[in-house]
């Protein structure tokens, strides 16, 4: 049963041609265009089920809604648009027909009411993620895109199977909150986790996002992890195992992008860190923490995306990724530079950024459930925040020392997506009703009290001096930091070398060993073949006879006795 | 660019942006004197909790990551050379 609404995934992945096909301005109006047209429908979509059809004997439901759907569905479709505008002078022609069918799935998946739909369209995402690394066009950039396919096929056959099994087990497809209380819902749950960038292939991630192109990455940042949380809120919400999955992922991510060189890796492990502050607050689970880590999905999409325009503007304009390459940029970019200070100051939960009034309701949650641990390592992971992200990004890349680059600002259509961004940052910062009355459960909360802002500015200014006292140790090298992405880049190939090199130095021994095996029976042969040798003699006729008659006889005998 | 040097190059205003930052640094404890910050935990209500706890954690996360290195450390071109 469909009410002759549009779906606003398939309008968005259906639409993905004319960005393909079309040429000029009318591909420019229909990048900008088409996300908003999804965007619009996303806000018709009423409560409950929409689209309706029969499936292998099941009722699946492609398309319904609620309030939770509607939020990731709508930030899906404003990422989109916004990073349309930003990839309109990209030269590639796949990447952005590849990212709108990635955002049409992941929105798919947020509208879906069914496991059917959602694996079918987390699948789809797999495809168009692949496809935007791999129009990037580079060597490095296809073999990481191989490696990602390769993590998120993995990652889609167990969810597979774990669909398979509940769907076994409960005779239901329909898309509702899960234990994990069985074989299949564990499977589920892990296969939701890989793509959320979860321990322990979390290496996935900064790995693959790095590798798009300028304006590539700044779609990869959104879709696929988020859409991991949506499905986290909507399946465990309140799996305590997922409170210390997120801490891990928050210093994980910390740890590793304190170390890391390239500006865009290090945005890439913030995007874990992130992710982890959203999955620690599903597994605390209540009202409060989902609403923030709802919220703060909704609002590390949009700074997010802008700290990876900055950096992808500053890619597009020097060719340079690495942060000791970087350096003095605020002189001749300062849009740029004043954009992405304002990401970092969004990511670091600055008061007046859109990060305040979202991941604050995760450690009020905290604070409402009495967890002293799990508060002071969330506040720890705050102040590490503003330390990896925060100031590490924009001092490296724009400030730091002169490296007498002069870049020109990028073309005005990245710029326009830029402020468009940081307004979004400052205005849900400044004015976060409406963001509030978007989240799945009544708000009732006040993130401006003067106790919680000063509290904030303290910790975070004094994050601040630790960076600058301790900065000598903080200087960057030419260097990366092992991961676990090591087992299947260095430790699986040098085995299956091995293996392969055995296998051929067994091989080859055996095929030696057979042909000395054959030479020497053709030999005995060759020597029992001889003419006086005793098989060569040749009897006479008459004497075979005779042996015929003998037996003959011999048989008849035996006949009659 | 214009031959006048960035106002952020001139020694003069950074050493006013330290002092301007320490001043702020410590505004933003003695602040602490007069809003009641309604602490929930007992180590929240030691005086001045956020600033040394932020401070303490992210000395803490350097050089646990500086030991981490120590052990992961490699080249960049550990896994072959990129092509950029």
């Amino acid at each position: 049963m469909t009410d002759g609404l549009l779906h606003p995934a398939l309008v968005l992945i259906v639409g993905a041609l004319l960005p393909a096909l079309l040429r000029g301005n009318a591909r420019k109006l229909a990048i900008v265009a088409l996300p908003l047209v999804a965007l619009a429908l996303v806000w018709q979509v009423p409560d409950g089920p929409v689209w309706q059809a029969r499936f292998l004997d099941h009722t699946i439901t492609p398309l319904q809604g609620d309030k939770l759907s509607r939020l990731f569905a709508t930030i899906f479709a404003l990422m989109a648009a916004g990073g349309g505008l930003f990839a309109l002078s990209q030269p590639s022609r796949v990447e952005v027909p590849a990212a709108f069918v990635y955002a049409g799935s992941a929105i798919g998946v947020a509208l879906a009411g069914d496991l059917i739909t959602v694996f079918a369209f987390w699948e789809l995402m797999a495809v168009g993620s692949t496809l935007v690394l791999w129009s990037n066009g580079r060597n490095s950039s296809y073999r990481a895109a191989r490696r990602y396919l390769m993590i998120h096929l993995l990652g889609g056959v167990v969810l597979f199977a774990g669909i398979t099994g509940h769907i076994v087990q409960t005779g239901s497809v329909a898309f509702t909150h899960m234990a994990p209380d069985s074989v299949a819902h564990w499977l589920i749950l892990i296969g939701f986790l890989v793509n959320a960038g979860a321990p322990p292939l979390s290496a996935w991630l900064p790995d693959a996002y790095p590798e798009g192109s300028w304006s590539g990455t700044v779609f990869l940042s959104a879709f696929t992890t988020k859409t991991a949380v949506y499905a986290l809120i909507r399946g465990f919400p309140g799996t305590e195992l997922l409170v210390w999955v997120g801490l891990f992922m928050v210093f994980y991510g910390i740890v590793y992008a304190l170390l890391e060189n390239d500006m865009r890796r290090i945005l890439s492990y913030s995007i874990v860190n992130q992710v982890g502050f959203m999955i620690a607050g599903i597994g605390i689970g209540t009202e409060m923490a989902i609403n923030g880590a709802a919220a703060h999905a909704f609002t590390h999409i949009i700074y997010k995306g802008l700290l990876l325009m900055s950096a992808g503007s500053v890619l597009l304009m020097t060719d340079r990724r690495k942060c000791s390459e970087l350096g003095g940029l605020y002189r001749s970019m300062p849009l740029t530079t004043v954009c992405g200070t304002i990401g970092a100051l969004a990511i670091s939960a600055f008061p007046l950024t859109s990060g305040f009034v979202s991941k604050s309701m995760i450690g009020q949650a905290a604070v409402d459930g009495h967890l002293l641990t799990v508060w002071l390592l969330l506040t720890a992971a705050s102040a590490g925040v503003f330390l990896h992200a925060g100031i590490k990004f924009p001092w490296f890349v724009f400030f730091q020392k002169d490296s007498g680059l002069r870049p020109a600002e990028p073309p005005a259509s990245m710029q326009l997506a830029m402020v468009l961004f940081a307004v979004l940052c400052i205005a849900i910062g400044v004015w976060s009703q409406p963001l509030y009355a978007l989240l799945p459960f009544p708000v009732n909360y006040e993130p401006y009290t003067w106790a919680h802002v000063l509290a904030q500015l303290q910790l975070l200014l004094f994050s601040g001096l630790a960076f600058f006292v301790m900065l000598p140790l903080l200087k960057r090298t030419p260097t990366i930091t092992l991961d676990v992405d090591w087992l299947w880049r260095k430790l699986l190939p040098a085995a299956a070398s091995s293996v392969q090199a055995a296998w051929r130095s067994a091989r080859q021994a055996a095929v030696d060993g057979l042909a000395l095996r054959v030479n020497r029976s053709l030999g005995s042969i060759e020597r029992r073949a001889r003419h006086d040798a005793r098989l060569s003699n040749t009897g006479s006729t008459r004497s075979m006879a005779t042996w015929v008659l003998v037996l003959l006889l011999g048989y008849l005998l035996l006949y009659y006795l | 660019m214009n031959d006048k040097p960035h106002w952020l190059d001139q020694p003069r205003n950074l050493r006013l942006l330290w002092r301007g930052f320490l001043v702020v640094l410590v505004l933003t404890v003695l602040a602490q004197l007069l809003v009641d910050l309604h602490p929930h935990f007992e180590i929240e209500a030691v005086f001045g909790f956020n600033a040394w706890f932020g401070f303490g954690v992210c000395a803490a996360m350097i050089l646990f990551a500086k030991a981490l290195a120590l052990l992961l450390k490699r080249p960049d071109d550990h896994y072959g050379p990129g092509d950029d």
